[in-house]
């Protein structure tokens, strides 16, 4: 609550400093449209005109606020609140290819991190190539994965879903594997005194002390799926998802269209970290951890 | 069939060696041998999966194909690398790194800025920014600096807000001791606080790092000039010749390995002294 | 007042305002220090010792009272550099060597490079750590990075040294070593030493002066002159004048707490 203030004086500089460049890029057009009719601008007039065009090199907040609107909740009040043209029905095909890509990502990561711990072997030649395969920006190939996958019969949510995967299960592994070699010497000793079995210990000792770790490493790798969701979308043709509207945005010179996508994008991002924030913080109350 | 069983073969000599090894004390050779013979060990068992299976080169390629056509196209693939890791990907890293910072160090003086700033900031860092780049291709052209004005976006924010935490790094007894000796603002940030605050603006450039090279390449998705290794991959994939698509994924690779590489060469000079550093090599 | 007095406090008071209401870390202390005293300052946690010892530094500001450290404001003292200040822990930079260390304060003050080279193979010999000037602090034991410390407070000359419990870490060996150490540098340097300490033998062996100090408030109980000889070998802790005095010291420890020992 201390941070309100700053916080929101922040935002508002950001506000600001946004309607105050949306003048500066969008008066060129707009005069030479003056200039082109043949009559003067006053600074009201250029001010109000660079905050409403049809095409704006930038929008104005209030522009982008009013397109999100029509697209979702105008949408919905109309009763066709999962048309194509919602932002809703947009935004659920990325989350579910976002979603299935997290979990299969976090399934791979943690199997891997076990595997790493348990295995000398597995330690030694698998950790550099998991670091390695993070400078392949897999971004990049994305199209290529899509392209391929779907000339061998797999296409829809799956393509974009691997994409999702790749990006998140490297976060996973690496804190996971802090996280269950966390529990200290002494810790493992007594374990040993006891006699406890490697799955006693891992159960016992290893997965809860790496628990901290993990939802730190869940956050990063969601944050990751929704990038890689959303460019996984951009190769699909521009069908369906937040990546294709900004694609089909750039195509038209639909800025606002590509504005609301990408504050689309930034608040499914923001809600999926924050919820995993908020399961963070309920496991680690209940177990006397914060 | 004879290449099923060659892989075979070379997956279980690769896991056998690799075991042996593993089991002997980790020496500098071994923890290099390792993950060397793993990687080839990969490599022998893809190439006789392709042919053993009869896979069309089309979806996959073998290893030996993509090397002839890295060997044959290594002019297009240099230009492609100067025109989106030199001029795209390095131009933005050093102008983001550098300005982030610089607002760093600035705002570090007005704790109220600061505190605004990091929530926002670290905000900003989860977004998916790299929906910013059709936009910045809008506004800045085709050509490589509106890559290099992806890249600054995208690096700008995990770069700022590594800093500004670095910046408080510095611990309060030390901070008292330079009260102690009535140094200045200036003093205590030169000799105290930035230096306590390396380990994390090297981690802040080592993120950027992998950051700077996807944002040059993924711009390219958005419009380009008839170069580039984003404009390559996605006509190429057009074309359906993924010789091509794999030998410029080498190279970036290649590129992304040894850019993250020199910045952790230089990490490891500079914070030598960090605990994290230490007990290893 | 003398004129040879060198810190002075006059019904110092600091009260902490916290959320279960203020805390009166100091209240009227009063206190001369005199030019060349070892004095010591010892009491249970939270007796304000410590924040005492951080008033004369400046690195806390007195609610009431005031104290003057050479004549002076205790901010205009530190702006002089009137002082060396050694805390509970060395603090080395790690990133800089020990001989790097030791020049911080001196680059600070713009020494020139010769002067800093002279002073800081002075300092290294006057701790007994001369040949590890090109050593990290990582590299060097407790004890040794503390003398590294102590070294850095020395190397600017300053006539007050204050030092905040700086063996408190340290194991029992190694302490009396540097005990011994400490007042033969005084000894020779003839500074003037304020030090805070929670080990009776160490303020006994130590001090010409021990202030017994009390907490809730934090206040002086007693003031103890040592009779002591400037000339200590280790052994006089066996002395029947040296186990009388800390005799006196435990008396008046127990007198400031109260019912509660």
């Amino acid at each position: 609550m201390r941070n309100l203030l700053p916080v929101l004086t922040i935002v508002t500089a950001i506000l600001v400093i946004w309607y105050a460049a949306a003048v500066a890029l969008n008066a060129q057009w707009v005069r030479d449209q003056a200039t082109r009719a043949g009559h003067e601008l006053s600074l009201p007039a250029l001010v109000e005109a660079t905050w409403s065009q049809d095409k704006p090199k930038l929008p104005a907040p209030h522009q982008v606020a009013v397109e999100i609107w029509q697209t979702t909740g105008a949408m919905v009040l109309a009763g066709r609140g999962f048309s194509k043209r919602s932002l809703f029905y947009h935004s659920w095909i990325t989350f579910s290819s976002t979603a299935l890509g997290f979990l299969l990502g976090t399934a791979l990561g943690v199997a891997l991190a076990i595997g790493i711990v348990y295995n000398r072997t597995m330690d030694m030649s698998v950790m550099p190539w998991v670091i390695a395969s993070q400078t392949i920006p897999i971004l990049a190939i994305a199209p290529m994965i899509i392209v391929v996958l779907n000339a061998v019969g797999i296409s829809g949510l799956l393509p974009k879903a691997m994409i999702s995967m790749y990006l998140s299960f490297f976060p996973v592994v690496v804190g996971m594997v802090k996280g269950l070699r966390s529990p200290a010497t002494m810790q493992l000793d007594q374990m040993r005194t006891w006699n406890a079995s490697p799955a006693q210990t891992f159960w016992k000792l290893r997965l809860p002390s790496s628990m901290p770790y993990l939802f730190t490493s869940l956050k990063i790798g969601m944050a990751a799926s929704v990038v890689g969701a959303i460019v996984g979308e951009l190769p699909t043709g521009a069908v369906a998802g937040l990546g294709a509207r900004l694609l089909a945005g750039s195509y038209y010179g639909q800025t606002i269209q590509i504005w609301s996508a990408l504050i689309m994008a930034a608040t499914l991002a923001a809600v999926l970290v924050g919820l995993i924030g908020l399961v963070q913080r309920m496991t680690l109350r209940r177990m006397g951890m914060a | 069939m004879g290449w099923l069983i060659f892989g075979l073969l070379a997956w279980a000599f690769g896991w056998w060696i690799n075991h042996r090894l593993s089991d002997r004390p980790a020496t500098r050779a071994t923890r290099l041998a390792v993950p060397t013979i793993f990687g080839i060990t990969i490599i022998l068992i893809w190439e006789a999966l392709v042919r053993g299976l009869e896979i069309s080169p089309v979806l996959l390629p073998p290893p030996t194909q993509i090397a002839v056509t890295f060997a044959a196209k290594s002019d297009i693939l240099w230009q492609d690398f100067v025109q989106t890791v030199i001029k795209g990907a390095l131009t933005g890293y050093v102008l983001g790194c550098g300005t982030a910072f610089l607002t760093a160090v600035a705002i570090d003086r007005f704790p109220f800025l600061k505190r605004g700033l990091l929530p926002v900031g670290n905000f900003v860092a989860a977004l998916p920014i790299i929906g910013m780049a059709p936009i910045l291709v809008m506004w800045f052209g085709f050509d490589w600096q509106s890559k290099a004005a992806v890249v600054v976006v995208m690096v700008f924010f995990p770069m700022l807000v590594n800093t500004v935490q670095g910046l408080q790094e510095a611990g309060a007894m030390q901070r008292d001791l330079m009260r102690t000796y009535a140094a200045g603002y200036g003093q205590t940030l030169l000799k105290l606080r930035l230096p306590a605050a390396m380990p994390f603006i090297f981690n802040g450039l080592k993120i950027a790092s992998t950051l700077a090279l996807i944002g040059a390449i993924v711009a390219e998705f958005f419009g380009s000039p008839i170069k580039g290794m984003g404009f390559r991959i996605s006509t190429s994939v057009g074309q359906l010749a993924l010789d091509l698509v794999w030998a410029e994924i080498v190279v970036a690779a290649v590129a992304g390995s040894a850019f993250y590489g020199a910045v952790a060469l230089l990490e490891k000079r500079v914070t030598f002294w960090h605990p994290s550093q230490q007990g290893r090599s | 007042m003398s004129s040879n007095t060198v810190i002075s406090a006059q019904d110092l008071s600091l009260t902490f305002q916290t959320g279960d209401g203020p805390v009166h870390a100091l209240k009227d202390v009063s206190l001369d220090v005199g030019k060349g005293d070892f004095v010591s300052f010892i009491g249970p946690s939270g007796c304000g010792k410590t924040t005492f010892l951080r008033c004369m530094a400046d690195l806390e500001h007195p609610t009431g009272g005031s104290i003057t450290v050479n004549g002076v404001s205790a901010e205009e003292a530190r702006r002089n550099r009137a002082y060396g200040y050694v805390f509970q822990a060395a603090g080395l930079y790690p990133w800089r060597t020990i001989g790097g260390n030791i020049r911080l304060p001196l680059e600070i003050m713009g020494y020139d490079k010769a002067e800093q080279a002279r002073r800081v193979s002075e300092v290294l010999e006057l701790v007994d750590l001369a040949g590890f000037e090109k050593k990290f602090p990582w590299q060097l034991s407790g004890g040794m990075q503390q003398r590294a410390s102590i070294a850095r407070a020395l190397a600017f000359d300053a006539d007050i040294l204050l030092m905040d419990e700086p063996f408190g870490a340290l194991d029992e060996i190694v302490r009396d070593h540097l005990n011994e150490q400490l007042l033969q540098l005084w000894d020779r340097t003839d500074k003037t030493i304020c030090f805070v300490t929670h080990s009776i033998p160490e303020a006994v062996y130590l001090s010409t002066r021990i202030v017994v100090m009390s907490p809730r408030p934090g206040r002086i109980t007693d003031v103890i002159e040592s009779p002591l000889p400037k000339e200590r070998p280790l052994d006089i802790r066996e002395t029947p004048e040296f186990l009388e005095i800390a005799h006196r010291v435990r008396d008046g420890l127990r007198a400031g707490h109260g019912d509660e020992v």
